[in-house]
């Protein structure tokens, strides 16, 4: 259960750990929109080197977004080569029913590259931001919405109580299985019925814990006077920074640049 | 003869990240048929760690564990064979409880061992009375027990595989002050009558000295000592520098040679002192 990499923190002195999460978090939407939105080669090279970057910089060790990156290889690798054969136009290679064309290598190309820059982007900004920053520049950047009456505040609590319990509960069930485990539970072994079968004990005592530690945190919030997002002031007040103002603007002259690509560079489609 | 032999044995939490942590750091000891030992330490000395390391659920970063004279390790798709021999009864056992009933809670771990329904009947039923679990209690749902009795089944559930080493991690904690000496001297009993190895995590110095014939110290992830209860709680000073105590009788024991008292060394047990006490004063002719 702890192998699990893709949205886990992970605390080193980084330039990029400090930068405000707002930043990063509008930052992350807007390389994501281009990267998904793009069919230029020189535009699609310039996001995966700006990605690159922002990894490099991260000090984070590379074998922790390589972990990440396993867990998707295989969709990668599926949706490539679906992509790959279904491809439209002339063929270039053709072998009774399966074809290759440009334009399916193309696709094949831009979905790998795509996908991988998402998983490298995210895994870059979970591994840089905690759950608690994160869920907060959330909140204060989706406030506008209050208008619509949507309760930004709670949903914003929502997230940071769900992130804060995903590694309680990882813990937790690497206990009961380690418990039911020394009662002989086999866990590894059988089809996939009996695997199903195996859960069983692990997942009652978690939801039972699970329900337990839910009422234990609603009555410490209570005792604690929590009534709600109205008038609730702040410990951590978020400011920009220079750093900030900086990254904003290399990262506008990397936009400007895949925009310039798109317009005046060949495109594929 | 020795059941159990560890050699060299050291884990580490979450190797290569910067949450690495040496939890066991080489430690190397050997275990006695029949003993019944008292593991302590510190909190975060590496106790669970050491213990879960003993039956297969942990895997050693490095280091030997031999059961039997076999290494456990050596073909690791048998680890669930050793299991049922190293029982475990975890820290805050209750929260492992699932089934419907108490009756096949119990009968969980037995159950997993391949026996056939008689078998299991009788060892639930054998395993119950071992911990006190009135038997009128095995058709409930283990969810409307109490605290205590909820502890009570799901050490049941270990005993009910009947193994030849059965570790208990701090089994008493969180009970009241009877309930401790009763589940305390209940396993007492089952350790005379089965005549198996008991190794019991424990921070209550007066529970070990009471039931332990030997005791292992942990300190900081190593091996500290091991050797027997007296020994070990004769050395109260550099106990109480590795943050630990000894039982409250034995250092007022202690304190009365310290006065100049001839009085032996080690005593572990109020009923002990009292007649080293006595003793000393018929001798004095003063009773
Ligand atoms: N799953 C885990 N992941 C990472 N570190 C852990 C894990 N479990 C324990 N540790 C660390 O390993 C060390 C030893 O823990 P362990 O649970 O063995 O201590 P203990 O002696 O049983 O303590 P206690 O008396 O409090 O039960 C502790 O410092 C703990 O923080
Ligand atoms: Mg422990």
């Amino acid at each position: 259960m702890r192998d699990i990499t893709l949205g886990q923190y992970f605390p080193t002195d980084s330039v990029i750990h400090r930068l405000d999460p707002r930043v990063k978090l509008i930052l992350m939407i807007v390389f994501l929109v281009f990267t998904f939105i793009t069919f230029n080669y020189f535009a699609l090279g310039l996001i995966a080197a700006s990605i690159l970057m922002i990894v490099l910089l991260s000090k984070v060790p590379l074998k922790m977004y390589l972990k990440s990156l396993k867990v998707i290889i295989i969709i990668v690798v599926i949706t490539s080569v679906l992509n790959l054969f279904y491809g439209t136009g002339e063929p270039i290679f053709q072998w009774h029913f399966i074809k290759v064309t440009y334009n399916g290598i193309h696709n094949a190309i831009f979905v790998c590259v795509r996908i991988v820059c998402l998983l490298l982007l995210s895994s870059a900004l979970t591994f840089t931001t905690s759950p608690t920053d994160l869920t907060d520049a959330l909140e204060r950047l989706m406030k506008p919405l209050k208008v619509f009456h949507i309760k930004v505040h709670e949903i914003a609590m929502m997230m940071t109580i769900a992130l804060r319990f995903v590694p309680t509960l990882l813990e937790e069930t690497d206990k009961i299985m380690a418990a039911q485990k020394a009662r002989g539970a086999d866990m590894e072994s059988g089809n996939f019925l009996k695997r199903i079968q195996a859960l069983v004990p692990v997942l009652v005592p978690l939801f039972v814990s699970a329900f337990r530690r839910a009422y234990e945190l609603a009555t410490a919030m209570e005792c604690r006077c929590y009534q709600g997002g109205e008038g609730r002031t702040r410990m951590k007040q978020l400011h920009i920074q220079k750093r900030d103002v900086i990254s904003l603007i290399v990262s506008g002259l990397m936009i400007a640049g895949i925009v310039l690509c798109n317009i005046f560079l060949p495109s594929v489609r | 003869m020795s059941i159990l032999r560890v050699e060299n044995l050291t884990y580490t939490y979450s190797p290569s990240t910067p949450f690495e942590h040496i939890a066991v750091n080489d430690v190397s000891f050997e275990i006695n048929k029949g003993d019944f030992i008292g593991i302590i330490g510190h909190t975060g000395s590496g106790k669970s760690t050491l213990v879960q390391m003993l039956n297969g659920l942990l895997k050693p970063t490095k280091g030997k564990i031999y059961f039997d004279g076999k290494d456990i390790w050596e073909k690791p798709k048998e680890i669930r064979k050793i299991r049922f021999n190293v029982g475990l009864v975890f820290q805050y056992p209750e929260y492992q409880l699932f089934e419907e009933t108490v009756e096949k809670d119990i009968a969980f771990g037995p159950s997993n061992m391949g026996l056939n329904d008689e078998q299991i009947k009788e060892r639930v039923k054998k395993a119950a009375k071992f911990v006190g679990l009135r038997e009128e209690l095995l058709p409930k749902s283990p969810f409307d027990l109490s605290g205590g009795e909820k502890r009570r089944a799901a050490i049941a559930g270990v005993i009910a595989m009947d193994p030849d080493i059965l570790i208990l991690d701090e089994p008493t904690a969180g009970l009241d002050p009877v309930g401790r000496d009763i589940l305390l001297s209940q396993i007492d009993a089952y350790h005379r009558e089965r005549k198996n190895t008991v190794l019991l995590v424990s921070h209550s110095m007066e529970d070990v000295a009471s039931v332990c014939e030997k005791v292992l110290v942990m300190n900081h992830s190593q091996l500290w000592d091991f050797d027997t209860t007296d020994h070990i709680f004769s050395r109260g000073e550099e106990l109480a520098q590795i943050g630990l105590r000894i039982p409250q009788v034995t250092s007022i024991v202690d304190a009365l040679i310290h006065e100049g008292f001839p009085l032996k060394r080690g005593v572990l047990t109020v009923e002990e002192a009292v007649t080293e006490i006595t003793e000393y004063l018929k001798r004095e002719g003063r009773l």
